[in-house]
């Protein structure tokens, strides 16, 4: 279940990356990042009802769930958050100093001088 | 050995101690100075790591492979070393050249955070931690490549952020999917596994991934159009800081995992890299070959350098992976000092345009002798530095029998050498404009000259003394050829 909705938020995210609009371009990059943090998280292996903590009583390894992809997934988020936060500033800035949400207005960096 | 952490600890508190006093002069002091601790603290790290063998630190007390580790051996000493020589420069160089839209404490907070998140990626000796730092380091670029608060620069910056935001998605993807096949995210615990291991196929739905994401940071062949689109747009000293350390970290991680661990199914990946490598060189020269403005001009020269560097990896025998690193080490040098030389002709000057500007060679000497050096350093001609990187690499590609590649890099050498000569003919050589004549030329100062100096005295020195460097860089690729002694050192933990 979860990597089908992996494989939805990637094609969302692509198809989102490809359209004119800034604002869409960010809302696909969101949804790429999450959807990096979800395949993150199930490529490890799920295991469901189980803690991911040691109580001291648990001796069998496989009543436990791998707590790393949880840390790894936890980390990644806040970093994928600060990213988002980034690029939504950087966007309105530059809709301040242009005017302009279309991408394919940013072309003067490109252009041949 | 808590010193191994000491080159992420300088540029942690030099950030904070920035955030905290805010006064223009102190920050024009620690600066400087901080960069200068930085680079003592490598150069006594490599002394230490030459006497000792390599250096490990398990971070918070766990134990490898469970907890980070950091590791310095060869490569990472000899990645520190160079770059923060290069952090020095910048931070001289900013003292002169940034524009009053940018202040200085400012500047150099997220240069300090940029060094941390850099040094962090050499020194690392874990995947995810790797990603952290590099988050770290593009979170800081981010900021210094818009700061200017300019059209141009944040169009730059959009285009910047979007491809390299890619990039980490894949990182991470490609982190997730390699952790859910063995378990485990320390490289040295990688090595150990994937080098026992015969299903070498499975490894390279990862492998592909960690390629793309490492190749738009390097900025190889088709992956690097957000580099040239953003280099020439913030201030000079941003550019120049960019442009020695930025793409240069994503060729060391490149020669990490390369060599530590996805060495299964190596035809594959060697004629992988051997393609893109000489794709890079030609279009990356090419493409400068066709531009008037030199900041354009070398950010183009950048891609074609990165395809030396990743041709020593794709040959992939002792000779040519130690031709990479010295190549990685001295285009450092001589790429900032290629861009330190343009930002000094633009002071003088006012542009940037080559059409517009002539005539620095009577005017301005001096200018002219330290803007050859690393011109023809980064041409490869001898004695200077670039000579020896470049008969290494064509050496080991001779002896390997991979002469299609071989002959492009030479082949490559002639556009670097068209585009050195354009700079210098068009800026040193040629006369003055005559509608630009009445225009009156900026004088500088002696300090304006100084980063410019100590680039091209390594230049020469790393050219001198090649024999002792090359005994470096060979040490290094030994240690990354054959890595048991890298992995002894991290899992059984032998403190040195």
């Amino acid at each position: 279940m979860l990597s089908i909705l992996v494989g939805v938020l990637y094609t969302a995210g692509v198809y989102m990356l490809l359209r004119r609009s800034i604002l869409k371009f960010i809302i696909g990059i969101i949804f790429m990042s999450n959807a990096t943090n979800l395949l993150v998280f199930i490529s490890a292996g799920l295991v469901a009802g189980k803690p991911a903590f040691v109580n001291g009583a648990t001796t069998n390894v496989s009543q436990l769930a791998d707590p790393m992809p949880q840390a790894l997934v936890l980390t990644a988020i806040v970093i994928g958050l600060g990213m988002a936060v980034f690029i939504l500033a950087l966007k309105y800035k530059y809709f301040e100093v242009t005017g302009t949400d279309d991408l394919d207005q940013l072309k003067q960096t490109d252009s041949q001088k | 050995m808590n010193i191994v952490a000491l080159p992420l600890l300088i540029p942690f508190a030099l950030a904070i101690s920035l955030l905290l006093f805010r006064s223009p002069t102190i920050g024009r002091w620690v600066g400087p100075l901080g960069s200068f601790a930085i680079f003592i603290v490598s150069l006594y790290l490599f002394s230490n790591l030459q006497t000792n063998g390599i250096l490990t630190l398990n971070m918070g007390g766990w134990d490898a492979p469970f907890g980070i580790v950091l590791v310095i051996d060869y490569l990472s000493a000899l990645m520190l070393v160079v770059s923060s020589l290069i952090l020095v420069v910048v931070s001289l160089f900013a003292l002169r050249f940034l524009t009053d839209d940018i202040p200085l404490n400012r500047f150099y907070f997220f240069f300090f955070t940029l060094a941390m998140g850099m040094n962090g990626a050499f020194i690392t000796g874990d995947v995810f931690n790797l990603y952290v730092w590099f988050e770290v380091m593009l979170i800081s670029s981010f900021v210094l490549i818009t700061m200017g608060k300019k059209k141009e620069q944040l169009e730059g910056g959009i285009k910047y952020l979007a491809l390299n935001l890619i990039g980490s998605f894949l990182f991470l993807a490609g982190l997730g999917l390699l952790y859910g096949k063995t378990g485990t995210l320390n490289m040295a615990h990688l090595a150990e596994i994937l080098r026992n291991d015969n299903q070498a196929v499975l490894m390279n739905t990862s492998g592909i991934l960690f390629f793309v994401a490492f190749g738009i940071k390097a900025a190889i062949f088709p992956l690097y159009f957000w580099l040239p689109a953003s280099y020439h747009t913030p201030n000079i000293t941003i550019t120049t800081l960019f442009a020695g350390l930025l793409t240069k970290v994503g060729v060391y991680t490149f020669i990490r995992f390369f060599t530590l661990f996805f060495v299964q199914d190596q035809p594959f990946w060697h004629n992988l890299l051997l393609i893109t490598a000489g794709f890079t060189m030609v279009i990356g020269g090419m493409a400068a070959a066709s531009y008037y403005e030199t900041r354009r001009i070398l950010s183009y020269h950048i891609i074609s350098q990165i395809g030396y560097m990743i041709m020593g990896l794709g040959i992939f025998t002792p000779l040519a992976i130690a031709g990479a690193v010295f190549f990685t080490l001295h285009n450092m040098i001589a790429k900032t000092g290629a861009f330190v030389a343009s930002g000094m002709i633009a002071k003088i000057k006012g542009t940037y345009q080559l059409k517009e500007i002539g005539g620095l060679y009577k005017d301005n000497p001096l200018l002219a002798v330290l803007f050859i050096i690393p011109a023809f350093a980064l041409a490869g001609i001898p004695p200077l530095s670039g000579f020896f990187a470049k008969f290494m690499l064509i050496k080991a590609g001779f002896e390997n029998g991979n002469y299609i590649i071989t002959a492009v890099a030479l082949l490559t050498g002639i556009l670097t050498l068209y585009s050195m000569i354009k700079i210098w003919n068009e800026a040193f050589l040629k006369k003055q404009p005559d509608n630009q004549a009445g225009k009156v030329d900026v004088k500088l100062a002696w300090p304006d000259y100084l980063p410019l100096t100590i680039l091209a005295t390594a230049s020469v020195l790393m050219g001198i003394f090649a024999a002792s460097v090359f005994s470096y860089t060979m040490e290094a690729a030994n240690q990354l050829i054959e890595p048991s002694h890298y992995i002894n050192s991290v899992l059984k933990n032998k403190m040195p």
